[in-house]
């Protein structure tokens, strides 16, 4: 029949749409990824790791102070985040179904998809400018809050998933509400809650914006947490937007410790959410 | 004979749904009563509400009064954790901490709760575990974990938990419904061992075994309290017709 | 002291005090995500009062932006935003849609699956290193190749108008359209999975072909959804920053050609916030900002409303 004819035409031609979208979809980001690792590979030596950028215009040097810096503001920023995500989790997954929990849990979601920039903007008026000039706690604040709504979702759903008899069989023994809540219920959900601590790493380890007028970036070491600080993700925009060929050699070299970083830290998340499922 | 629990006009609510309407029951010290009933005949919510598990839940409210010796437990001024303390419970299915050793396991009422006296804690383990027979079981490794007994030592663990807390009610959710034969037979054993010293609510579908362990039995029909009285007297002559047709299994 | 009376004295210890505490603890941390929201909208707005007052609505319609001078017209900015966003918006969600058709519908489960994977793991990088590639790669590639071949046979058009940069407006959609795809991909892969198999199986019963059962009883069951996921990967590409202001070439003007370099409103922030010296300049740039923010909001909002009644909708017929 003619119609089935036309039918099955129209079906191999969507079919092949399909096709070539996913291919026009993956052409760039394979080469992304494969421009990010042959780039990368060959600006990365000893110096990379030891040394600070050297001034404009010379060769050589590394990011030695960058990769320390961005360590640094992750650590800050877990400090102050981490806690804020895991125990307001708690009261939402604990003392769900009240209304107050909903708005909550929305403004959690609404929060996970304001711009970083604003992020960094609202840091700026809330630690900058009270403390007269730009700081590593700055930006370590900035991340901070970028990594509390993702903490605390992923929190919540880890605790929801621990069985309601455990917390049964502590709270039938006689031991308070809030020691279950603790000892035994974050507890089982632990493994659960570290893959989210992970993922909400990897996912501010890159983070730019929030850090250009919080931490600003630093061309030495910096000795102070009051005093500005390098940090990787800002010497890769710094050298790659610079017109020196040497700097955006290594730019590449960051991006590729950067993507590396990540990789690894998002490897070992999914490592620890595996582990739960098999044991 | 005296009573341990008197339950007077109890009625349990969950949202709209009422259900245990207005029972009142004396359950007698150091003997085995067992409810029974069809299941959604607010069997386990009759038990649930004689340590408060129902606290936990927002939309549950209990009116009436259970009094455990002289203690109204439902008093404003009452304490649920101290009440759980008195009034220990075992579940359907067992559920050690699966992060804990056999030996952690058996404090966990002491560890959690953040009293646990470390000279005591291996006398605790070492007399808890006697008394549910798994000592000789379990001695040489104390420091495994829980998840590796079988289901039937893991309800015996649960068990050995419960009384290491020391309480003087010990509530049981169906607690061999999980298991095999053969380790259904060692907590029913257990079981009447165990009357000497507490006084125990066990709450099954299965009649045979409510007539094994049981001396007094108390029949529910949707919330409502039937029938109670010796077991004997409840399996050979019921009074209302209720129990007799689903003693008999003609219950539809 | 009896049983009895160690209950009862003992009413104020253990839960009572306890509980409480550990409620109130676990609710401020909690409370701190309404309060940053707050705090963010409030504070931003304070900032930003000088310059809403001096400019008016002048600040949205104007198009002069000079730091100097102390005047400041934010509409190439909005401008930029807006139409980098939508142009990338409109081409990026049939790509994505399509791939994850394919991922779901067509594609072995082993090959869909590793395409799920490497979209997924090409999401996680870092915008900064988008933009790293952008303005090395891409730029000189798009000036060198598809510029010209874009101005030799389509310069009759306004939008292809003006020398071939490299960065500029084609540029920065580009780059925003590579970082959402991913996004929205993954996000509709979920979606059309959640597709129950009784109705594509109704459809395939029915004599329908594949693209027919696709059309039929994929799309329009999860149409809700990949709106959702659209309008999340608009609120993305509008905030996008660091890629952006790499490759847009950052020149505050109003121009229909896609080739001419632009400007959008994170990118001057970005550019720009650090060193404004004069308090008018940072509170325009704030102002910027809350403008970006109550978009982003509105968005977001939109977005979630979405997906949550597609959720809830789905929960409430699944306990049917």
């Amino acid at each position: 029949m003619n119609g089935m004819r036309t039918r099955s035409i129209k079906n191999v031609g969507m079919m092949l749409l399909m096709g070539i979208a996913t291919l026009l979809v993956l052409t760039p980001l394979i080469l992304v990824f494969y421009q990010i690792v042959k780039m990368g590979a060959g600006s990365i030596n000893l110096a990379f790791f030891t040394q600070i950028p050297n001034p404009p215009g010379e060769t050589g040097g590394g990011m030695a102070n960058g990769i320390a810096g961005s360590a640094i503001l992750i650590l800050m920023a877990s400090i102050f985040g981490v806690p804020t995500g895991i125990f307001g989790a708690l009261y939402l997954s604990e003392y769900e179904g009240n209304r107050l929990a909903s708005v909550i849990r929305f403004s959690a979601d609404v929060l996970s998809g304001v711009p970083s920039i604003i992020t960094g903007l609202v840091a700026y008026t809330l630690i900058v400018v009270p403390m007269h000039g730009f700081s590593a706690l700055a930006g370590a604040f900035a991340l901070g809050l970028i990594m509390i709504p993702i903490v605390l979702r992923t929190t919540e759903e880890q605790l929801k998933m621990v069985p309601v008899t455990l917390r049964e069989a502590s709270l039938a023994l006689g031991v308070p509400f809030w020691r279950t809540t603790l000892l035994v219920t974050l507890r089982s959900g632990m493994k659960g809650i570290v893959t989210g601590i992970l993922l909400s790493i990897a996912r501010v380890a890159g983070e730019t914006a929030p850090l250009l007028f919080t931490s600003l970036g630093n061309q030495f070491w910096s000795k102070k947490l009051t005093e500005p600080m390098a940090a990787l993700p800002l010497q890769i925009f710094s050298f790659a937007i610079a017109p020196y060929d040497d700097w955006h050699r290594l730019a590449w070299g960051g991006a590729l410790v950067l993507v590396v970083i990540m990789f690894v830290v998002s490897l070992a998340a999914r490592w620890f959410g595996r582990e739960k499922s098999t044991g | 004979m005296t009573t341990k629990i008197k339950i007077e006009n109890l009625n349990v609510f969950f949202g709209e749904t009422h259900a245990v309407k207005n029972v009142s029951l004396d359950i007698p010290q150091n003997r085995v009563t067992a409810i029974i009933g069809p299941s959604g005949c607010g069997k386990s919510t009759i038990l649930r509400s004689i340590n408060r598990m129902h606290d936990m839940i927002p939309a549950a409210r209990v009116t009436g009064r259970i009094v455990i010796d002289t203690t109204d437990i439902y008093d404003r001024t009452s304490n649920p954790v101290l009440i759980r303390r008195r009034v220990g419970m075992v579940f359907q299915k067992p559920n050690p901490f699966p992060a804990m050793s056999i030996y952690d396991n058996v404090v966990a009422g002491y560890k959690l709760g953040g009293r646990l006296n470390r000279g005591d804690a291996d006398e605790i383990v070492e007399s808890s575990l006697k008394r549910v027979a798994l000592w000789d079981e379990v001695k040489d490794r104390l420091k495994s974990n829980a998840m590796d007994l079988s289901g039937g030592q893991q309800q015996r663990l649960c068990i050995a938990r419960t009384i290491a807390i020391k309480p003087d009610v010990i509530l049981m959710d169906e607690p061999a419904s999980a298991l095999d034969p053969l380790s259904t037979l060692k907590i029913e054993e257990l079981i009447e061992e165990l009357k000497d010293k507490y006084t125990i609510v066990i709450v099954t579908h299965n009649m045979q075994q409510a007539a094994r362990v049981s001396d007094d039995t108390a029949f529910f029909y949707l919330g409502e309290l039937i029938e109670s009285g010796g077991t004997r007297k409840i399996f050979t002559n019921p009074e209302k017709k209720q129990t007799e047709d689903y003693i008999t299994g003609r219950f539809g | 002291m009896s049983h009895d009376e160690e209950v009862r004295d003992a009413r104020f210890a253990g839960r009572f005090d306890g509980d409480r505490i550990f409620k109130g603890i676990t609710l401020g941390f909690a409370l701190t995500v309404i309060l940053i929201l707050l705090l963010m909208a409030a504070g931003m707005a304070v900032e930003a009062l000088p310059a809403m007052k001096r400019f008016g609505w002048k600040f949205v319609s104007g198009s002069d932006w000079d730091a100097v001078q102390g005047s400041f017209g934010a509409l190439p900015y909005i401008w930029g935003s807006i139409v980098s966003s939508a142009l990338a918006i409109i081409a990026a969600t049939p790509l994505s849609v399509g791939t994850a058709i394919f991922i779901t519908e067509l594609a072995p489960r082993k090959l869909g699956g590793a395409i799920a994977s490497l979209v997924e793991l090409l999401a996680a990088i870092p915008s900064v290193i988008y933009g790293l590639w952008g303005v090395v790669v891409m730029a000189p590639w798009l000036q060198k190749t598809v510029e010209p071949f874009l101005i030799e046979h389509f310069g009759f058009l306004p939008l292809f108008r003006g020398p071939p940069y490299g960065v500029g407006m084609l540029a920065a959609i580009f780059i925003i359209m590579i970082m959402i795809i991913p996004i929205i991909t993954s996000i509709t892969k979920e979606v059309l999975l959640a597709v129950p198999q009784s109705q594509k199986e109704a459809a395939v019963a029915l004599g329908a072909t594949k693209w027919e059962m696709i059309r039929m009883a994929v799309l329009p069951y999860g149409r809700s959804g990949i709106l959702g996921a659209v309008i999340l990967g608009l609120g993305r590409a509008i905030g996008e920053t660091m890629a952006v202001t790499m490759v847009i070439g950052n020149t505050p003007q109003i121009s229909l050609s896609l080739l001419d370099p632009a400007y959008t409103m994170p990118s001057v922030i970005a550019n720009e916030f650090a060193e404004a010296t004069s308090k008018l300049h940072s509170s325009a740039l704030m102002e910027i900002g809350l403008i970006l923010l109550a978009l982003t909001l509105i968005i977001n909002i939109t977005a979630r409303v979405l997906i949550w009644s597609v959720t809830s909708k789905q929960s409430a017929g699944g306990r049917r």
